[in-house]
Parts: C-alpha cells; structure tokens; sequence
C-alpha cells in the first residue's frame, strides 16, 4: 500500500479507532473539509445579527426624510449614500434585512407544515393520491411568479398577505417530496412489522414516517426560504409586494430604479445584501444536503 | 407511435382542465368580494355591479365554472376590463418580445451551460470545477431584476454598447432586435445557465465512471470525441428534463426582465393587468404560460425515446 496522504490517513484512523482529538482541531477539520459549507453559515449568522440589531447599528430613522441631502454618493457620513428623499440607504438596507428574513422564514416553516401534513396524508390514502397530485401537477404548471402575482392581484398588499402568496406555490413541492417518500417507506419492513403489530396509520405516519422526513425536509427548507427571498423581492419590485411604506430591499430597489444613472447605489447594496443572504442560505442547504446525506 | 402521441395528449387535458378551474377558482378561493376587489378602492356600488354581471360573478359558481371551461374549449380567454379587446389579441400583440426573449436567452443557457458543465464533470476538482460550482450557485442565487440593472449600468450607461432599453420588433429587422434583446437575454440565462451547468456536471460525472468510457479514453479516443459523442450523449436524459422543468422558471423570470428593459412583452401584459386588476387578463396569461409548460414537457417526453433508444412508448 503506497504511503497515504494525511487527509486519507485522518479517514483510516477516523474509521478504525476513533482517536481523541480536541474541540478546537475538530473545529478546524470541519471548516476545513466544508468551506462553503462554514462560510455559508457565518454570512447568514452576520445578516441576522443585521436585522436583530439593526436599531442599534443604526444610524438615523429608515423612514427620515433630509431633503437638504439628497442623493448623496456613499462616504464616510453616507455609508452606502442616500436615496431621492434623503433617507440613509444603510439604515433602511439594515431595516430591510428584517423584512426579507421574515417573509423568507415564515414561507418556509408554512409551506413546510402544510405540505407536510397534504403529502403524509395523500401518500397514504389511494382514492385522493390520483386526484390531488393533479392538482398539484396543475400548480406546478403555473412559474411561481406569476401565481404569486396573481394571488397579490386579489389581496391587499401586506406583509401577511405576500406570505400567502408565496406560501401557495412552495406546497406542492413539498408535497411531491414527502409523497414520494412516504410511497416508498410504505413498503420498508419497520413499516410492515408495525402494522403486524396493530399499530394504527396515524401512528405510523408520525412515530414511522415523519422521522424519516426531517433530513430532507431540512434542506428542501433552506431552499424554499432562498427562493421566498428572492420572488418577495421581485413582487416588490413589480409594485405588487409588500407595501411602499415598509423599506424592503425590493421596495429600495424599486423606488431607487428611475435613479440609476445618478446615484445606482440606492440599488447596488439592498441588491448586494439580497444576493448575499440567498446564496449564504444557499450554500448552507447544499452544505447540510452532503452533511445529512439527503438522496 | 402516432397513437402513443396521441395518447399522451389526452393524458395531459386533465391535467390542463385542473390549471384552467385552479386559475377561475382563485378569483372566489381570496378573502373578499371578487368585484368590489377588481372595481378598486376608489368604485362606486354601481361599478361593481357592473363588473359582477360582466364577469359573471353574480351566478352561482358551477355555472361559473362551466362557462369558463366552455369558452376556453373554443379558444377564447374571455375580454380584458380595462381596454374591452379580447385577451387573446392582447396576449397575440404580445407574444413575439417574450417569445423572443425566451429562445435567446435559452439558447444563450444552453449553449454556455452544457459545456461548462461538461468540462467541470471532467476535470473534477480542479479549479475549473470549482469555479464552475460557485459560479452555479451564485447564478442561482441572484436576484434577476438586479443584475439586469447592474448589466445595464455598465454596458449601456457606462460604456453606452447597448440600448438602456425598450424593444425594437422583428420586422424592423434582425440586428435590431438582437441588439435590444442582449442585455434582457443575459439577464434572464444567468439562472437558467446555473440551472443547467449544474444538472450537467452532476449528470457526466455519473457517466464518467461507466468502463464503456474508460475504454474509450484507454483506446485513445480524442477526450473531446470521447465525452462529446460517448459521455454526453448518455448524459443528456437529465439535463434536458432539467430544461423543460425550468421553463417555469426561464418564464418566471422573463416578467422581470421584461420589466427592467420595457419590453412590451407577456410579463409586461401580466404586470399592468394586475396593477389595474383586470382580472380576465392575468386569467388567461397563467392558462396559456401553463399550458405551454405541460406541452413542453410532453415534447421532452417524446425526446427521451429519441435520445434513449431503449424507451419506448
């Protein structure tokens, strides 16, 4: 056997007898091995200490109007310049954060919850499984955007309402995720000595199943709250968000557009903060899905 | 064969049936009184009764229904509120920005994506590999209409190549269409490309592994013959569902588009209408976007047989 190098040799000690290693080489191995993996978590880490703090990073009120200092280039006052009214663009980035985190989290957990609940069921029950997987093929035929616009179209605009609008689309993605799991767990022996033993379905969905679930629901999670991020962004870019007066990076952005050729840093850093935390969430769902091992 | 054709068409009406009543049903699912809603904050009680009979709003909801799918069994989307032509028209008036939009930018992906994935799946880990992944994930993770500002910054403000925007149309002949079609199509391919480089690479590294192409590598086949005509072509199943399933998204992002480059195209049609809530209209982009969707997806079905001999319908 040729002389392993020391990553393979840290593998075969690793897998053989487990050495005694202390936190801090641990700590470093892991970063190591997961760069993005790491990095991913520290800038989404940075953007929610942003928004928990932004009233005391801050450096003014968001909505503070200063007509006398319009338009101003970012500088050392200005840190990321000022808009057409003379609001701080970095306090109402900062304020921003707060929005995006939200919409971003509460799609995620909703979609998940409900999706969750329609899929265990439909994956169980034969009769609805034809019918309510043509509805969600249906749904699904429709680009998440344009539903979400549509959905706006018949509400008003309000940050409960853009979580609904949002929350419709993610379902039947997690639910083609959970049924196809729970088609396939169905036949898994666990499931069948269960059922020998008198276990009832419901107790089999959730003692059986949900365990199962929770890995790959995770990392669907994260990707559904990157891409929440970014279509609340869109809807308010498009004027049918969330409403004008909560300064969201997309609402900045929007107002900031017919500015661009005289101060394009009104869109250049909610643009940069947005990008940002979706690829940190990003890079963090693709961490966790080698981690856990999802597919 | 025909017939499996027309098999598979039938299979996809109950499919299209469930979009068309999901896209009515919308308008009465939403809290509040579709009418008073569509009329605007501003209407009076006369005006919402107006729109109520117009749009048929005051029968009861099967009815409804059963209009609705008998005008779309004859092709007709019903008439917009707020400039009384029919929504076809509008969406025929339409349909070349976005259409054109849609292919270039496609092919842009496509043509980009497919090798850069193929060349991050064989050189796998080296640096090209890496910078084909972060750049994957970044893509994916722009926002459209940003970059679209920040293309436009620099390429027409800036450097003043490009127009800043508007649409020149296909008549008035072909550079001019391109060239207003440059930036808005880079800006949309960017996530689509992500899209498609990644499902590339991921899919050749599979077939990478086969003896069939170490044998073809160990014969001494040139690498491009051999993960071009040998590697890609058993590659190819995934990366071509990826491209159909991501058509949602390439039209998701064309209403975007449209918006920061004023291209009077669907995206831009959607946007007004639900900015005036004219409801008729949205109605009948969502149907027609749906349904272009299934049938997209039914033509890579039927590419599967050919680009897999052993599938068979």
């Amino acid at each position: 056997m040729a002389i392993p190098s020391s990553a393979s040799a840290a593998e075969l000690t690793f897998a053989g007898l487990p050495r005694e290693r202390g936190a801090f080489a641990q700590t470093r191995r892991f970063i190591a091995r997961n760069p993005t993996f790491v990095a991913g978590l520290v800038a989404l880490a940075l953007v929610l200490a942003a928004g928990v703090l932004a009233p005391v990073w801050w450096t003014g009120d968001p909505q503070a109007l200063r007509p006398a200092e319009r338009l101003r280039a970012p500088s050392a006052e200005w840190w990321f310049g000022s808009d057409q009214y003379g609001r701080d663009i970095y306090t109402r980035t900062l304020y921003g954060t707060r929005v995006s985190l939200v919409v971003g989290a509460s799609v995620a957990v909703t979609s998940l919850l409900i999706g969750t609940a329609l899929g265990l069921v439909i994956g169980f029950n034969r009769r609805l499984d034809t019918a309510m997987m043509r509805v969600m093929d249906g749904l699904m035929a429709i680009p998440a955007i344009l539903l979400a616009l549509a959905l706006m179209a018949l509400m008003r605009g309000s940050l409960r309402n853009v979580i609904i609008a949002l929350v419709v689309p993610a379902i039947p993605l997690v639910v083609r995720l959970v049924r196809a799991s729970v088609l396939s767990l169905r036949e898994a022996v666990m499931v069948e000595a269960a059922r020998a033993l008198g276990v009832g379905t419901p107790r089999i969905l959730l003692r059986y199943m949900l365990p199962a679930l929770v890995a790959p629901l995770i990392v669907q999670g994260t990707y559904l709250c990157a891409s929440a991020m970014l279509v609340e962004a869109y809807l308010s870019f498009l004027g049918a968000g969330t409403p004008p007066h909560i300064p969201s990076w997309g609402n900045i952005m929007a107002e900031g557009r017919a500015y661009l050729q005289l101060a394009f840093w009104i869109i250049l850093f909610p643009g940069l903060f947005l990008a940002s935390t979706v690829l940190a969430i990003n890079l963090v769902g693709d961490g966790l899905r080698d981690l856990l091992k999802v597919r | 064969m025909l017939q499996q054709i027309l098999r598979r068409l039938m299979a996809t009406i109950p499919v299209m049936g469930v979009v068309a009543i999901a896209v009515f049903a919308l308008l009465h699912v939403t809290p509040g009184d579709p009418a008073v809603i569509i009329a605007g904050d501003y209407a009076t009680a006369e005006e919402v009764a107006k729109i109520r009979s117009k749009l048929g709003l005051d029968r009861p909801f099967l009815v409804q229904v059963g209009i609705w799918l008998g005008q779309v069994v004859r092709g007709d989307l019903g008439t917009s509120i707020f400039s009384g032509l029919p929504v076809t028209t509008l969406i025929g008036q339409r349909a070349e920005a976005t259409v054109g939009l849609a292919t270039f930018a496609l092919l842009i992906s496509v043509c980009v994506g497919v090798p850069l994935g193929v060349l991050a799946a064989w050189r796998q880990g080296s640096w090209v590999d890496r910078a084909v992944m972060v750049f994957a994930v970044s893509g994916f993770s722009m926002p459209v209409f940003w970059l679209g500002f920040l293309l436009v910054y620099v390429f027409a403000l800036s450097l003043g190549w490009l127009p800043v925007q508007g649409y020149a149309p296909f008549k008035d002949g072909l550079w001019p269409f391109l060239r207003h079609l440059i930036l808005p199509a880079m800006t949309l391919s960017v996530v689509y490309l992500a899209l498609i480089a990644r499902m590339t690479r991921a899919s050749m590294m599979e077939v990478l592994h086969e003896d069939y192409v170490r044998t073809a590598f160990a014969k001494g086949l040139e690498p491009r013959s051999v993960l071009i005509r040998h590697a890609l072509k058993n590659a190819s199943l995934p990366v071509v569902t990826i491209i159909g399933i991501g058509f949602a998204l390439l039209i998701g992002g064309a209403v975007v588009t449209e918006s920061v480059f004023a291209l009077p195209g669907l995206g831009r049609l959607t946007v007004d209408a639900i900015v005036r809530r004219d409801y008729p209209v949205i109605q009948g982009v969502l149907l027609l976007v749906a349904g272009m969707y299934v049938l997209i997806n039914l033509v890579i079905d039927f590419l599967y047989a050919v680009l897999d001999p052993r599938i068979r319908y």
